[in-house]
């Protein structure tokens, strides 16, 4: 039932952003722009800007709320999001760094992507050395090397010129403008959400404690490192399509715990679903609101996102989820 | 066959010897109380056993094989623990949570097995939790909580089931009711079971053997009527108890400070 209202609302926010823009369309139009011939202008608003913009808010929106559930499962730790490892940070310096040499769009992406690798390498590698996997050693190293990637932001924001720090503010804040998903991020949403399913009866279990879960059947240190891995890359393909855009990671799980989806069967489809419509709505905003100046969806959803978890704190203190 | 056997167990925490040479058989069918004072490696021994913690030497044998041969699902439906703390849980709902506890059975992905409802239902009502079954966990109280979790264990249903104080929280009734029920499934069902606690009387009514720790690597192992004796008793706890037979062949103990 949560699952088919979270379809429909998919399918609304894809509809509202499809027809929301400068040119303003209708209903009417976009059902016949596909017999409206090649050379029509809804035909190419349609297909050249608004579909693979909405199409890439919505895979950013559903990788992160999946990378979110699976950060909050592993560091047992409500208040995770898909950056609090450090992803984010490498993958911006990367992103930064292309930004300052003046690089094309294709060497921005390789670089944010390698800066994201190198980040997740970093942190598993160091939280492993020598010890015991430990959720408390992941959880502070990520945040140390989060720290350190920090500096770098700032070193290479000061040092830059104007015009490219404007980009570059662009790009932490988290923006679609430039947006185009490839087929990667598709293929990882679609095995992301698969393997989710196929786990999610361990992870339920896994909530329980580690103890529990281990006399329970689950191979809990296998698990652990599986689900660091899938979330790195998860967020990491996220942050390469739109930059470090926050509050959906954090958010969208909890709404859905809210919602009645606390078993991961449900949580994890039902994440995925109001990520990516939400990212899908906020994008619409941030592109109509000052028409024609275009925000930073990430501005927009930490706008909705403050306010809605505030009141989720609110809610969960009287009634709990 | 032997249920479980230990040859040669030594358990060390923190370089201290709790557990020294154990040679333990627990048959089929047998309740085993597990007695001692605090840090006398009650818990550690029940960890070791189902495979939460290594030994330092010796052997496990699970119905003749050797424990360090088994893992995951495999283990996970012979050997059961409860765990003294309870549950750290996210909440979830009652059901959900003893659901849980059919995890290493075959679980179709999406939908719950008839079968699985069937045991998990018949787990709560054994503990009185059926009418609880949509509640959250988080406003459970200590006694429901801990209830639910021996639920999650009974729908566990292993071959050998560890109890570190199933006790705790339990009223008397439950304490005597619950757990007599759960015994009698335990070995009517040709498992058995271990539960550590520090009520000797409970013990003595619900259990037929008992490994008595006294400290330093030392224990007594044995049916109830030759460990649960004055002299031992009162070697173990470090204090004075007394044996009072109360007819039927039935014992209470008494402490005293002096």
């Amino acid at each position: 039932m949560l699952l088919l209202l979270l379809t429909l609302l998919a399918i609304a926010s894809v509809l509202f952003s499809l027809l929301s823009g400068s040119v303003t369309l209708s209903l009417h139009d976009l059902l016949n722009a596909p017999f409206a011939g090649e050379k029509s202008l809804q035909l190419q608003i349609i297909r050249e800007i608004r579909l693979p913009r909405t199409v890439a808010a919505f895979l950013v929106g559903g990788l992160l709320s999946l990378s979110g559930v699976i950060m909050q499962i592993l560091l047992r730790n409500p208040l995770a999001d898909p950056f609090i490892l450090g992803v984010s940070g490498g993958a911006a310096v990367g992103a930064l760094t292309a930004i300052f040499l003046g690089s094309s769009v294709f060497w921005l992406y390789q670089s944010a992507f390698g800066g994201a690798l190198l980040s997740i390498l970093l942190v598993f590698t160091l939280a492993n050395a020598g010890k015991r996997w430990s959720v408390t050693r992941l959880l502070l190293t990520g945040v140390v090397i989060s720290a350190g990637w920090g500096a770098l932001i700032n070193l290479l924001l000061t040092t830059s010129s104007e015009n490219t720090v404007q980009s570059m503010l662009f790009w932490l804040m988290g923006d679609l403008s430039q947006s185009r998903a490839s087929w990667h991020s598709y293929a990882l949403l679609l095995a992301g959400l698969g393997g989710g399913l196929a786990l999610s009866r361990a992870l339920n279990v896994l909530t329980q404690g580690d103890q529990n879960a281990q006399t329970l059947g689950v191979n809990v240190e296998a698990l652990r490192i599986t689900l660091y891995l899938a979330a790195s890359v998860l967020t990491a393909s996220a942050v390469v399509i739109a930059g470090s855009v926050g509050f959906v990671g954090l958010i969208v799980p909890h709404a859905i715990r809210m919602l009645g989806g606390r078993d991961h069967r449900y949580l994890i489809p039902g994440a995925i679903l109001l990520g990516g419509s939400f990212l899908v709505f906020a994008d619409s905003l941030a592109r109509t609101v000052l028409a024609p100046q275009q925000l930073p969806v990430g501005v927009v959803t930490a706008l909705i996102g403050v306010p809605s978890f505030i009141l989720i704190l609110r809610n969960s203190a009287t009634q709990s989820p | 066959m032997t249920l479980l056997q230990t040859r040669n167990l030594d358990i060390l925490v923190a370089r201290r010897r709790l557990i020294h040479r154990l040679e333990l058989k627990i048959e089929p069918g047998t309740s085993w109380a597990l007695l001692g004072r605090n840090g006398t490696g009650k818990t550690s021994l029940l960890h070791t056993l189902a495979k939460l913690l290594p030994a330092a030497a010796g052997e496990i044998y699970l119905e003749g094989e050797n424990l360090a041969t088994l893992s995951g699902k495999p283990l996970a439906r012979r050997i059961g623990l409860l765990f003294q703390q309870g549950l750290p849980a996210m909440p979830k709902t009652v059901f959900e949570t003893a659901m849980l506890g059919r995890y290493p059975h075959h679980q179709s992905m999406w939908k719950d097995n008839r079968e699985d409802i069937e045991v998990v239902e018949n787990a709560l009502r054994e503990f009185d939790l059926m009418h609880l079954s949509a509640r959250s966990t988080d406003t459970l109280s200590g006694g429901e909580a801990q209830r639910l979790a021996l639920a999650q264990l009974m729908a566990q249903a292993p071959a050998l089931y560890l109890l570190d104080e199933p006790s705790n929280h339990l009223d008397l009734a439950h304490q005597l009711k619950g757990l007599q029920r759960l015994k009698a499934k335990v070995t009517g069902h040709r498992s058995a079971l271990v539960m550590a606690s520090h009520d000797i009387n409970l013990v003595s009514q619900m259990c037929d053997h008992v490994l008595l720790l006294m400290g330093g690597g030392k224990y007594l192992a044995g049916p109830v009527s030759e460990i649960l004796q004055e002299d031992h008793l009162s070697e173990a706890f470090g204090c004075r108890i007394r044996r009072i037979e109360s007819g039927k062949g039935e014992a209470v103990f008494f402490f005293h400070s002096a």
